[in-house]
């Protein structure tokens, strides 16, 4: 997206700058004696009409209603997820989905979301940050900025598009890999066998997570690598640093909490992702075996079962997406949060 | 003769220590060679063949620099090849993705596709097609009109109520402690996950109409929830990149603030804002979890978004790929959802061109 400091600024010359539309706007006196709607013939100072102070304090009425709305909004969020998943929370465990109690429901799915977040992280995060490093550093100059709009191009491709893909082409193709691993490597929990023969398995909604993730840590980490000071990296060129030397001490150093805060925003994302997972992993019960069957995520579990759902299973699938909601909350804030700390050094706003 | 000589001296000093260009490009070739062999022992494959002479040069590569020109540089190289390879291994998906959308997505798209909807197309009717080897028949136009709809709807919610609250934010709330909690707000609900979104309009719906109102309406909503804070946000940065110089010329001339936003601010702007919803519109246009949660899934017309299920294209793609028409022959329902797919892609794609056409058309001109 093309932002402020892409462009050059406005310099003095203010009539040859502007668009036509706003210098016309500008200057004219009898214009504006027609916008206040006053008689144009007649040119007589006297005490601004009402209907102009009126407008004033209409339209700022307006926006002001418009931006408390939008806190209103997210406020009711809370309140409208709080109300209806209520039920849940009175109601008789051996009621609830399992048997057990809501909490024996949702914790298994709580940590398969967090798996799955966390395993998209672990594979998207450096290569996220040396994509960003490659566009602001590394590659050559004229196609830095054709790159970047390619990296951008995998963020527009929308989600249930990479969740097709996902369960089409990349499961199948993984699979063989998964029994490969399970009969190599099946001493690590993580690869017990027998592996999935279909492929969709945890991993592969993990790995589709990542694809998904990375262009979002890479655009925030680039926006920052961008904003190192010149002066730091020619400094540590001038003392005789390779390139990598400067990276790692000047821009790296510089770009700390805004690589932090571009994780916990993949993170939030990689959380509340639904259809990649809802498509690419055949559910099951909480394992630790990340290519076996099994394992799922509050945002699937919502998704498969909520079009079939009512009564009190509603208010369940509304209780765990309020968890959800809860957890992304509480992640993106303090993402936010480090970024407004250190918004006078980052663009990653 | 002497000068020549001093200067020929100097130059091979100054080089010493260094690999010769071509050296990259021998140590290269080596490595394909090696990783072809290599490849070849463990059943051979291009993939393999890649992985492994890439994994071999990146090695090798590294260990020359290592011997000829010391640690640091050796260092800088590694760091230099894995660089570009992030690069490369960023690009395989998106590659991946659109070769298989275009490549089964492109069978599927004909007239029939595009201006019939699934309605009294069954399993029956799809296996028949198999069978006689007749066109599959159904297609995505109901789909085409839910997501057209909706989107309308979602736009004509959010966008007034975005471009409003960026104005306050940008005109009459600058320093407020009240526009501090808005901006932070906005910037976490762009962080709220999709389906929550929905789960919230499914919720609010279900207080106000009873349980189960699922309408295009309620879809709307929920899209807009996903909508306002990139509205917001991209409105003001456009707004503040106005020059102040601006908004003063206009009240020096006695012209009223509202009127100073509304016909010297705005149009100013208005590049960049409509730039920003363009892009905020293919943000949501492609979102699913939302709309399985609020508008159901219609396999007819439906016109009206106030009333009855709707079906959107990325729905009708989870649809046609998670639950077959025909459970026994999936062929032909894969086919549409892919036909389906691409046309999504390429609806997304044009809105994101449309975005950057307009920001680049209607910018306001900064050379002379």
């Amino acid at each position: 997206m093309m932002t402020g400091r892409d462009r050059p600024p406005f310099t003095a010359g203010i009539s040859s700058d502007l668009p036509s539309s706003a210098r016309h706007r500008a200057v004219t006196a009898s214009e504006i004696d027609r916008l206040e709607g006053r008689d144009v013939s007649t040119h007589t100072l006297k005490a601004s009409t009402d209907r102009g102070r009126a407008g004033d304090k209409i339209f700022s009425g307006i926006s002001l209603t418009a931006g408390i709305l939008i806190l209103a909004v997210l406020f009711s969020v809370a309140v409208f997820l709080l109300v209806q998943a209520a039920p849940t929370f009175t109601a008789d465990p051996t009621e609830i989905t399992g048997g057990n109690g809501f909490t024996s429901y949702i914790l298994p799915i709580v940590i398969g979301t967090v798996i799955a977040a966390i395993i998209a992280l672990v594979i998207a995060t450096p290569i996220g940050i040396a994509v960003a490093l490659f566009i602001s550093h590394y590659a050559p100059r004229r196609l830095a900025r054709a790159f970047g709009y390619v990296i951008d191009l995998l963020a527009a491709i929308p989600s249930v598009i990479y969740g097709a893909w996902g369960y089409i082409v990349l499961a199948p193709q993984l699979a063989k890999g998964y029994t490969w691993l399970a009969e190599n490597l099946g001493w690590i929990p993580f690869f017990t066998g027998p592996a999935s023969q279909t492929g969709k398995t945890m991993l592969t909604a993990g790995i589709v997570l990542a694809v998904m993730v990375i262009p979002i840590i890479t655009s925030l980490s680039r926006e920052i690598f961008l904003q190192t000071p010149t002066l730091h990296e020619e400094a540590a060129l001038a003392m005789g640093a390779t390139r990598w030397e400067m990276v790692r001490m000047a821009v790296l150093p510089f770009a700390r909490p805004g690589i932090i805060s571009a994780t916990m925003l993949g993170l939030g994302r990689a959380l509340g992702e639904t259809m990649a997972v809802a498509l690419v992993l055949s559910p099951g019960a909480l394992g630790a075996s990340l290519i076996r069957t099994g394992n799922q995520t509050i945002a699937a579990e919502i998704a498969l079962n909520f079009p079939e759902a009512f009564g009190l299973r509603l208010n369940e699938l509304i209780a765990a997406g309020l968890v959800l909601f809860v957890i992304t909350l509480i992640v993106n804030m303090i993402a936010r949060f480090i970024i407004t700390r250190h918004k006078e050094f980052s663009g990653a706003n | 003769m002497a000068a020549n000589q001093t200067l020929q001296r100097r130059q091979s000093q100054l080089t010493r220590g260094h690999l010769p260009s071509y050296a990259v490009w021998v140590v290269l070739g080596a490595s394909v060679i090696l990783g072809a062999a290599l490849a070849s022992l463990i059943g051979f494959s291009v993939v393999g063949w890649a992985v492994i002479s890439a994994v071999v040069f990146v090695i090798a590569a590294t260990l020359v620099t290592a011997v000829a020109e010391g640690e640091r540089k050796a260092k800088d190289r590694l760091v230099t090849y894995l660089v570009y390879g992030a690069f490369l291994i960023a690009l395989l998906p998106l590659v991946s993705v659109l070769w298989t959308v275009l490549q089964r997505g492109v069978p599927g798209l004909s007239y029939n596709f595009l201006f019939t909807s699934m309605n009294g197309v069954t399993g029956a009717t799809d296996n028949q097609a198999l069978e006689n080897g007749t066109p599959v028949l159904g297609g995505a136009y109901h789909a085409v009109l839910g997501t057209l709809q909706i989107t309308l709807w979602a736009t004509l919610i959010s966008v007034p109520i975005g471009l409003l609250t960026a104005v306050y934010l940008v005109e009459y709330g600058a320093g407020k402690n009240l526009t501090k909690a808005i901006t932070f707000f906005v910037d976490v609900m762009t962080g709220i996950p999709s389906i929550v979104a929905g789960l919230f309009a499914a919720a609010l719906f279900a207080l106000l109409f009873g349980p189960g109102t699922r309408t295009g309406f309620v879809a709307a909503v929920a899209l807009s929830v996903l909508m306002i804070p990139v509205v917001v946000r991209s409105t003001e940065e456009m707004l503040k990149i106005v020059p102040n110089e601006l908004r003063e010329a206009s009240y020096a001339l006695g012209v009223r603030k509202w009127r100073t936003i509304t016909n010297v601010v705005i149009p100013t702007a208005i590049s960049g804002i409509a730039s920003g919803v363009t892009l905020s519109i293919a943000r949501v246009i492609g979102e699913t979890a939302p709309i399985l949660v609020t508008a159901g899934f219609a396999s007819s017309i439906n016109w009206n978004v106030f009333s009855g299920w709707m079906s959107t294209l990325p729905t009708f793609i989870y649809y046609q790929i998670l639950t077959p028409t025909s459970p026994t022959a999936p062929d032909p329902s894969t086919q549409r959802a892919w036909a389906a797919a691409l046309l999504l892609i390429l609806m997304v794609m044009l809105l994101n061109l449309v975005a950057r056409f307009i920001a680049r058309m209607f910018a306001p001109k900064t050379s002379r």
